[in-house]
């Protein structure tokens, strides 16, 4: 196959041998409700062939826009795409017949099997039959689906698909391979084998690949990237160029007689400091250009630690954000403003949640299997663990969203199998996609779920008030909620759970999609209510949110993997090869180690 | 607990009229189904076309073909010369019938012999041909009354004296534009409430209002009001519609009338949600919003008598809340009925009301999984 | 590029047929829902009064009351019940007890033995107009046959003038089953229709399939064949189950070609079919897809395709309000085939409707279906 593409592109004219993928000026609008909203600002790139591009953003930047536009999908309003010279405008199938296009959801048939889905492309994409067994055969291998070529596609996990929806587009191998969010909403591991096939691809058989993603960290991996906010691109070039400019201005900060929230709301408010983040019991801290780290004394806290550590991709992406930021005047960026206070501190010590032997079954798979873990008031703590691990199911058990088999559940004094109305009272959830209802405005919203916590008279108009100038969301109050920015929805969903000031706050990925200045706004509101009492039970995909949890478990088919710090359970996995394995390190290294110990048990059976 | 269940209220009110395509979807088509419906359902005969077969030729006969094309039930279309053109004319559908008038008729007619007559109709619609029989009789007994009068001879013994109560004119209108009431509340309410808890499922806001405090039983209250309120807000529209422009008139009085519309809203209401709260996607709920409506229409008494059916049949109408609807809104508007004559129509629906209710809400956990 | 069409076609026709064998309720909606509804409704459906409950009130009997009254208890159309006077039977009937009843004051035999008009009551209960049209027309055809057998019997001349002689072409019977049957097809095959394909492409934009079609090579011809052929094959197979349903279970005699059945079920289907897929093609998402297919489909079938209601009873605009329902064409094909034979002047106009229809709505797709997304 290789050679015969490389035949043909001899073969014709000069200007095939282009750049895969130039964009001039692209310019896209939509418009959502009575807003229009640029998708694409004038964005102008041109690519190297043979290289993985990163087309790197938060949710809403324009990315699927782009990649749609890209495979002739949606017309631009002005500038032009040329695909290996080819302009998409004029001639889409042209274009469609030299790229593969993988959409957010993998494009799979759910209800047909891994082979029946490859034979449908294999047709589709016009693959001769007598070329189909080899090809299929290295698919299949590559992608580790071999032995389940029978399986529905809907019954495949969510890794599983992932790598079948890539097959399927690589049945004729494309010269152009586009790939939307392939990584999103997937575990660790499942998104490191993902990265090792893209590797192979682009290193054994010189694909071009554009792959968008909302996680910085997986900028590190791209041969180059394209940064975009907001329809607008803010950067381009190699992930190195990009943390060489931060060089010498992160660090770690470790001080001994503060918390590490106390440390970083300092730190963060510090001027001169781009960025703090916690990370285990440290904080890591990024500061502005030609600024000494000597100013963290100025915080008062100047017997601190501070160790310079390599700068990291979403350095430079905070550093970019506040630079603009600032050029157009906008208020100062969120970190800066003293964390908000929730309510006075008034932490008594003592345990918040009790989890005993918790089971649940559906039918006869097991889905939560004995597990039991403690959380104490005022504790952020987090629930990790692969696609399917029964970590949801956990989740909604404490929410009070499905009964248990058996086990006991105690959120403060009350069990929530016996008292769940009453203790109800005392949570406040928050759901992975922002559940809002999308046809009400922001107030009515806020009007709706006060009342649904039973707020009545001077108080409910009181926490209104409260809600609105506290999450900034008076200029937006009578803005219907559907057309929000996403980053608004999380704000307003995180009001919406904290209208009745809830003891014990329950938040399902709370941060998917944003972008990472919201991340940390976000962040900075959670540390306050934790700081004043409020018990934070979390589930997260990204690895560096892990860090910021007190304490953490991470779960593998329906048990409990690991409990602990974010420090103990890294410094659990430290070895040979991983001399200073990051939280990524230490969750793939358990989820490997937990199959390898079922497939043994399975073996012994 | 009152403040919750209003704010429920309130909350599904916004999300029903904020968005123009359900505000659309609640005005729009039943409006025009009843205006559009309120015209074309209708048993009566108006111009049917027919064709005169005279072989008689005599003054008499054109006489008789006279009160035939002077009714405004019949238009005659053609006259034929043969009898083979009555084969074609009727396969064809151009006539629905054909009156023959036999050689002998003004003979006989005269000598006080039976003068025969034939009257041929096309049997494919056979209510439609019954009734084509019934006018047609009706035209040919007024001619035979005038021919005696006229013609000195005693009148014919056959004087029937037919008094149809409560619509006298045998109108069908009065008969099928209530029926549209009912039909027509009940596609809204269950458009609007059967598919509302399976589309806060899928939005994941189902999941956020189990989590607050509030009970199955304010959730139910909160859920179901709305659909009750807008149901009888679409069955007012109708009913006015029904009375000022089709002239159908109200003489049993509103408190019946709104009685049995309340407990109908009600429990179709609770069949909504019921069906809705089952479902696990909108999908799946429109489904059976179909299912259950298609025969809830058709073995209501909407279109056909309820007793024509089959006993095993008629005995699947009594959870139908439609049927009681049907019988309570006509006799409303066309009678004078007393509340204890319509108990028998109240006391089911509003049985079906209460354990379709009860069960939606005893579904809302238990489908939480 | 030839062979790639076929291989094209090939593979999405499999892909959509696998999926309605994985998906019980494509089956379901095309067979199970058609044989269902029609079994409940061909027993359920009648306008035929059967059995009616109609009163009696006899003031005076007399042998001339009882021979006439006698007509009622042996037809099969009514179950008469005695009253003792005229309040009790209106007692009755306000109750819904009876439909009707049939009033003979005390000077009844005196007047029908002296040639008299005797003035017999009969009352019906008016709230179904149809139903007390029938009644009083099966009382008033009993009495002309009561007296012209009384003056046979009595030898006199014949009181009536004119002897209606009624005539009911192909369906002698009078069974409103037999022409109610083969509407009922039509009204349910419609619904199948358009419930089968107005689901399947707002499916694949709803589960974003749709994208990762359209980057291929695939024209949007393609994935509009490849939706009709394998929907259009299950429909035929539901509509093969309800003819023979009704010929075998109802006993509906279908006089008419098989072919021409099998022709004109086809056109329809494909007309049923395009309405689905256009539905689809603009309302993007199942939820709008769904409630606009049940507004358009099953209620026009029901009340404006002539299958219960004489369209041409209808005022004039709502009569051409009918021609836009594809229901309206099959209908008339349906009861012409089944009970009158293949009657090329009533089948040919509406077999020419129906092809322009399914031209229409498959164009209509076609065009509404762009390659694009916006």
């Amino acid at each position: 196959m290789r050679r015969a593409a490389r035949l043909c592109v001899a073969a014709m004219p000069p200007e095939t041998d282009a750049a895969p993928l130039v964009l001039e000026q692209l310019t896209r609008r939509f418009k959502i409700g009575k807003r229009v909203v640029v998708a694409l600002d004038a964005v102008s790139a041109t690519t190297a062939p043979g290289l993985v591009i990163g087309l790197i953003g938060p949710d809403g930047a324009g990315k699927t826009t782009l990649m749609r536009l890209i495979a002739g999908l949606l017309r631009a309003d002005s500038g032009n795409i040329r695909v290996f010279g080819t302009d998409v405008a004029a001639d889409p199938l042209k274009v469609q017949g030299m790229i593969a296009y993988m959409p957010q959801r993998f494009g799979l048939y759910e209800d047909l099997s891994v082979q029946e889905n490859l034979d449908l492309y294999a047709d589709l994409q016009g693959v001769a039959p007598e070329a189909r067994a080899a090809r299929y055969a290295e698919l299949l291998h590559m992608t580790g689906l071999a032995a389940f070529t029978t399986r529905l596609a809907g019954k495949l996990s969510g890794g599983m698909k992932q790598k079948l929806g890539l097959a399927c587009t690589l049945i004729q191998p494309p010269r152009l391979l586009l790939l939307d969010e392939p990584t999103v909403g997937v575990d660790p591991v499942s998104r490191r084998e993902l990265w090792a096939i893209v590797d192979h691809l682009v290193r054994g058989q010189g694909m071009s690949v554009l792959l968008s993603t909302a996680y910085l960290d997986e900028a590190e991996r791209c041969d180059e990237v394209l940064l975009l906010h907001e329809g607008k691109l803010i950067g381009a070039g190699k992930p190195s160029q990009f943390t060489q400019a931060m060089a010498g201005r992160s660090f770690q900060v470790r001080a001994a007689n503060i918390s590490k929230r106390a440390l970083q709301g300092a730190l963060s408010r510090l001027p001169g400091v781009t960025d703090a983040i916690i990370q285990g019991e440290a904080v890591r801290m990024v500061l502005d250009a030609g600024i000494n780290p000597g100013i963290v004394g100025e915080s008062g806290q100047a017997d601190a630690v501070i160790t310079p550590v390599p700068p990291r991709f979403e350095d430079r992406f905070i550093d970019l954000l506040k630079a603009k930021a600032a050029a157009m005047a906008i208020e100062p960026a969120p970190s800066a403003k003293p964390p908000a206070a929730a309510r006075a501190p008034a932490a008594q010590p003592g345990t918040e949640i009790e989890v005993s032997h918790l089971l649940k079954r559906f039918g006869d798979f097991c889905a939560v299997d004995d597990i039991s873990f403690t959380v104490a008031r005022g504790e952020i703590f987090g629930l990790l663990g692969a696609n399917g691990a029964g970590k949801s199911t956990t989740f909604r058990m404490l929410c009070g969203l499905l009964p248990a088999t058996s086990g006991s559940l105690q959120v403060g004094s009350f069990n929530l199998r016996t008292a769940a109305a009453t203790a109800r009272g005392r949570l406040g959830y928050m759901a992975q996609k922002f559940s809002l209802y999308g046809d009400l405005s922001v107030l009515q919203n806020l009007r709706f779920f006060s009342a649904a916590y039973g707020l009545t008279g001077a108080k409910r108009n009181a926490r209104i008030d409260w809600a609105l100038r506290e999450f900034e969301l008076a200029p937006m109050r009578d803005a219907t909620s559907r057309d929000l920015p996403l980053g608004f929805k999380q704000r307003m969903a995180l009001a919406c759970a904290l209208m009745h000031e809830p003891d014990v706050l329950f938040l399902d990925e709370p941060t998917s999609g944003v972008d990472p200045l919201a991340r940390r706004e976000f962040w900075q509101r959670i540390n306050a209510l934790a700081d004043s009492g409020v018990t934070v039970l979390v589930t997260t995909h990204f690895m560096d949110e892990a860090e910021y949890c007190d304490r953490l478990v991470i779960m593998g088919q329906g048990k409990v993997l690991a409990e602990g710090t974010s420090e103990s359970l890294k410094s659990a996995c430290r070895d040979a090869t991983h001399p200073d394995p990051s939280m990524e390190d230490a969750f793939v290294a358990l989820i490997e180690a937990d199959s390898a110990r079922s497939a043994a048990q399975v073996r012994a059976a | 607990m009152l403040h919750r269940i209003l704010a429920l209220i309130i909350k599904e009110f916004l999300a029903i009229l904020r968005d123009a395509k359900s505000r659309m979807v609640l005005i729009g088509p039943p409006l025009i189904q009843l205006v559009v419906f309120g015209y074309a359902a209708s048993f009566d005969l108006n111009h049917v076309p027919f064709a005169v077969y005279d072989q008689d030729r005599s003054v008499a006969a054109q006489d008789l073909v006279a009160h035939f094309t002077g009714s405004p039930a019949f238009t005659e279309v053609a006259s034929l010369k043969s009898d083979h053109e009555i084969k074609s004319l009727i396969n064809s559908r151009q006539v629905e019938m054909v009156l023959v008038i036999d050689p002998r008729f003004s003979r006989d007619l005269l000598t006080g012999k039976a003068a025969p007559v034939q009257v041929i109709v096309d049997g494919r619609n056979s209510n439609t041909a019954l009734l084509i029989l019934g006018y047609a009789n009706a035209v040919i007994t007024a001619y035979s009354q005038r021919w005696a009068a006229t013609h000195g001879l005693p009148s014919p013994p056959a004087q029937l004296d037919p008094r149809a109560l409560f619509n006298p004119n045998l109108d069908s209108h009065w008969f099928i534009i209530p029926g549209i009431v009912a039909l027509l509340t009940q596609v809204v309410t269950l458009l609007v409430v059967g598919l509302s808890v399976a589309r806060e499922r899928e939005a994941g806001t189902f999941d956020q209002i189990l989590v607050t405090p509030m009970r199955p039983l304010d959730i139910l209250l909160g859920k179901s009001i709305p659909g009750l309120i807008i149901g009888l807000a679409e069955g007012s529209v109708i009913i006015l519609a029904t009375v000022f422009w089709f002239k159908v008139p109200l003489h049993g009085g509103l408190a019946p009338l709104y009685l049995g519309l309340l407990l109908f809203v009600f429990s179709v209401t609770g069949i909504g949600l019921m069906i809705s709260s089952l479902a696990a996607t909108q999908q799946q709920a429109l489904l059976g919003a179909f299912l259950f409506m298609v025969p809830s229409i058709i073995l209501s008494g909407f279109a056909t008598p309820i007793s024509n059916m089959p006993v095993i049949v008629q005995d699947l109408t009594w959870i139908n809340p439609m049927r009681y609807a049907l019988v309570i809104i006509r006799r409303s508007f066309l009678e004078h009925p007393s509340f204890t004559s319509l108990l028998p129509q109240y006391l089911p629906m509003a049985a079906l009301a209460l354990v379709s209710l009860a069960a939606a809400g005893w579904l809302f956990r238990k489908r939480a999984v | 590029m030839k062979a790639g069409i076929w291989m094209r076609l090939r593979g999405l026709i499999r892909k959509e047929s696998l999926q309605i064998l994985r998906d019980p309720s494509s089956i379901a909606i095309a067979f199970l829902l058609p044989a269902m509804l029609l079994l409940l409704f061909g027993y359920g459906v009648s306008l035929d009064a059967k059995h009616v409950a109609l009163g009696i009130v006899v003031e005076q009997p007399s042998a001339a009351a009882a021979s006439f009254t006698a007509q009622f208890s042996n037809s099969p159309y009514f179950a008469p019940q005695s009253f003792p006077n005229a309040a009790a039977a209106q007692t009755a009937l306000s109750h819904e007890t009876i439909d009707g009843f049939v009033w003979l004051r005390s000077d009844f035999a005196r007047r029908v033995a002296a040639g008299q008009d005797p003035d017999i009551g009969v009352y019906v209960d008016g709230i179904n107009a149809n139903n007390a049209r029938l009644i009083e027309n099966y009382v008033q055809q009993s009495w002309a046959d009561w007296i012209t057998s009384q003056a046979d019997l009595a030898g006199a001349s014949n009181p009536v003038p004119i002897n209606v002689e009624p005539r009911i072409w192909f369906n002698p019977a009078v069974s409103s089953r037999d022409y109610l049957v083969p509407g009922l097809i039509a009204v349910i095959m419609t619904l199948t229709g358009a419930l089968l394909t107005a689901l399947v492409i707002a499916r694949e934009w709803e589960r974003g399939t749709m994208e990762a079609l359209m980057v291929t090579r695939v024209s949007m011809h393609e994935i509009l064949i490849s939706k009709v052929v394998p929907y259009f094959l299950l429909g035929m197979g539901g509509m093969a189950v309800s003819v023979t349903i009704a010929v075998f279970l109802f006993g509906v005699p279908l006089l008419g070609s098989l072919l021409v059945l099998t022709l004109a079920a086809s056109l329809f289907m494909l007309a049923s079919l395009g309405m689905g897929l256009l539905i689809s093609t603009i309302a993007k998402n199942q939820f709008v897809a769904g409630q606009i297919a049940i507004i358009t489909t099953f209620l026009p079938a029901f009340i404006l395709s002539g299958f219960i209601f004489d369209i041409g009873s209808m005022p004039a605009p709502i009569q051409v309000i009918t021609h836009i329902v594809a229901a309206r064409y099959f209908v008339s094909i349906l009861q012409s085939l089944f009970l009158a034979g293949t009657v090329w002047p009533v089948i040919l106009p509406n077999l020419l409707a129906l092809l322009l229809m399914a031209v229409f709505f498959l164009g209509a797709a076609r065009l509404a279906a762009r390659k694009r997304l916006d």
